[in-house]
This record gives C-alpha cells, structure tokens and sequence, in this order.
C-alpha cells in the first residue's frame, strides 16, 4: 500500500452523498476523484468506483432507471469487467441493479415509509473482494435512509446468491421487507458491491456509528489489490 | 402516432401501494379484495405503421419501461391507445 487509492466517485444529477462518500474516503487514506454523469471516461488512474447516495434523474420511473443510461455508466461498467472494484451505495446500489451489473432490484419499502435510522447489518459472506478485513458474523451498525430499499430477487435468485456467497451483508431485523433481509450484495466475481446503509455516514465516531470504516477500508484495499482477470 | 404501456407488478409481486390503496378504499365503504398499482406511459411515436409503433414500444419496455425481473407490460397501439 505505497500509493493512496483513486477511487473516483460519480455524480449524477439528484446525487447528494458524494460529498460525503469523497470526505469519507479522504479520511480513510484514498484520494476521492470527482466524476460526472456525463463524462465518456474516469477521471485518469481511477482504480475504484463509487455510485453515492441520492436521487439520481428525480428517482423518475423507477430509481436507478435512467441512471443506467448515463453516458459514464458505459466507463463503470468497463471498470466491473475490469475486475477494479465498484461500491454502490443506496441510489448507487439501484442503478447497479438496474445495470445489470448486481443481481436482483430495488422496491419501494414493505412498510410504506421512508426509513432513516441506524441499523445493524451482519457480515455474512467474505468471499468478496470488499472483504479482506472482514469477519463472518462481524456486526456493522451503519445508518440508513431510503424509501426504496427493499431488495427483491425470485427465491431461485436468492439461492444461487447465497450458494455462491454474494450475500454480503445482511440487517439483523426486517428493516424495509427486502427478501431475506440482504443489506448488500455483490456480483458473482466478487468485485462488484451494493448496499443500502451508507457507510459514508459511519466513518466518524464525533458523529456516531463508524460501521462504514470496514466498508469503505474494504473498498480501498480492493482498489490496491484488484483481482484483474489474467 | 399514439401508443400506451401499461406496466403491472407480477403476479405474486408484493406491492405496498396496491395494499395501501387497498386499505384505503376498504376505510371509504368499497367493497374491495384488491388493488394494484402499476404504471401508463404514453408515448407519440413517429411512426403511421401500427406494426412498427408496436414492436418500438416493445423494444423500448425491454429496455427502459419496465424492469422485467418485478413487472409485466401491455401495449396498445392507435385506437386502442
């Protein structure tokens, strides 16, 4: 680990936590490098990717819908294939659903409401890229704040993922009605990770819980060591 | 030329909104078992061939109207729409 980890972090229109997630990152040893939706590429040297928070296009049809369609999504999904590491985080882990480059979708809450609260997330698979620095069983407490968040795969879907070990992360109690209660998942290579708490929010113990240190560290750590395919 | 999708929740889909539309008509007096909310899109195609609207407006729920894994679609096109 010579060198800081550039991790470039989109934004789109309606995004409102990529300044969080650059601070965060910043305080976590990485050097954030701003990208825009609108940009063909990332920014020169990006060895990771994160898609924030926010309400990317007015959430207009369906969240993350027309977000995949962003002219830097193609670069994103250069940046997958590549074997580097991507972190959705929220509206980032519904445009990466809607990509197709995780599995499954997000909807609208069971409970009809937003929800904006810490909540505990469990570790349950290491078999990603993100966790290097990660425990099976290991508790994370990290806020989160979405109205959209319940995760959704067919029960054929949430076998295969959990078979394969891309069940990464998963709430301690049912927080929004997502389907086996998955915080986050990541794609089958390991690369590729979503979640809805925000870990971004976590990083800080002045404000609260630091649940997002092992994320965000995962991410850099990734991003330092990618898994590039030979 | 004008064309509708009409996009629905799967069958077997739960659907919140459906539920609390549901509820809400049962608190008014309507005698109701169900409700489901889905979707319209209308959409001017520029195109007088009912065939050629048909299968742009298939393409385009494929890729953008409609998130295949949660939802199904219909179109009509011309009068029907």
């Amino acid at each position: 680990m010579s060198d800081a980890a550039r991790i470039a972090v989109v934004t789109f229109p309606g995004s409102n936590d990529d300044g969080d997630a650059a601070l965060a990152l910043e305080l976590l040893g990485a050097v954030p490098v701003r990208a825009w939706h609108a940009d063909l590429e990332l920014p020169e040297g990006t060895e990771g990717v994160v898609l924030p928070g926010g309400f990317s296009y007015g959430d207009y049809l369906r969240c993350g819908a027309i977000a995949r369609f962003a002219p830097v999504m193609e670069a994103v999904a250069a940046v997958a294939a590549s074997g580097r590491p991507v972190l959705g985080i929220c509206n980032g882990f519904q445009i990466l659903c809607e990509a197709g480059l995780l599995p499954g979708v997000l909807r609208p809450n069971r409970q009809q409401r937003f929800v904006c609260r810490d909540v505990t997330v469990t570790v349950e698979s290491t078999s990603s890229a993100f966790a290097g620095g990660w425990e099976v069983g290991q508790v994370l407490v990290i806020p989160v704040k979405h109205g959209e968040g319940s995760w959704y795969g067919d029960p054929d879907l949430l076998g295969e993922l959990e078979a394969r070990g891309q069940v990464a992360l998963r709430y301690a109690e049912d927080v929004n009605g997502a389907v086996g209660r998955i915080a986050g998942v990541t794609n089958e290579a390991g690369n590729v990770l979503g979640l809805m708490p925000h870990p971004e929010h976590a990083v800080d113990p002045l404000l609260g819980p630091t649940g997002g240190v092992p994320v965000l560290r995962g991410l850099i750590e990734a991003a330092l060591t990618p898994v590039l395919p030979g | 030329m004008k064309a509708t999708v009409l996009i629905r929740p799967k069958e077997g889909i739960l659907d919140p909104q459906g539920e609390a539309v549901g509820d809400a008509l049962r608190t008014l007096g309507f005698a109701v078992s169900g409700a489901r909310v889905g979707r319209l899109v209308d959409v001017q195609v520029d195109t007088d061939d009912p065939a050629e609207a048909r299968a742009a407006l298939d393409r385009m729920s494929h890729e953008l109207l409609a998130n295949p894994l949660i939802e199904s679609f219909t179109i009509e096109v011309g009068e029907d729409a």
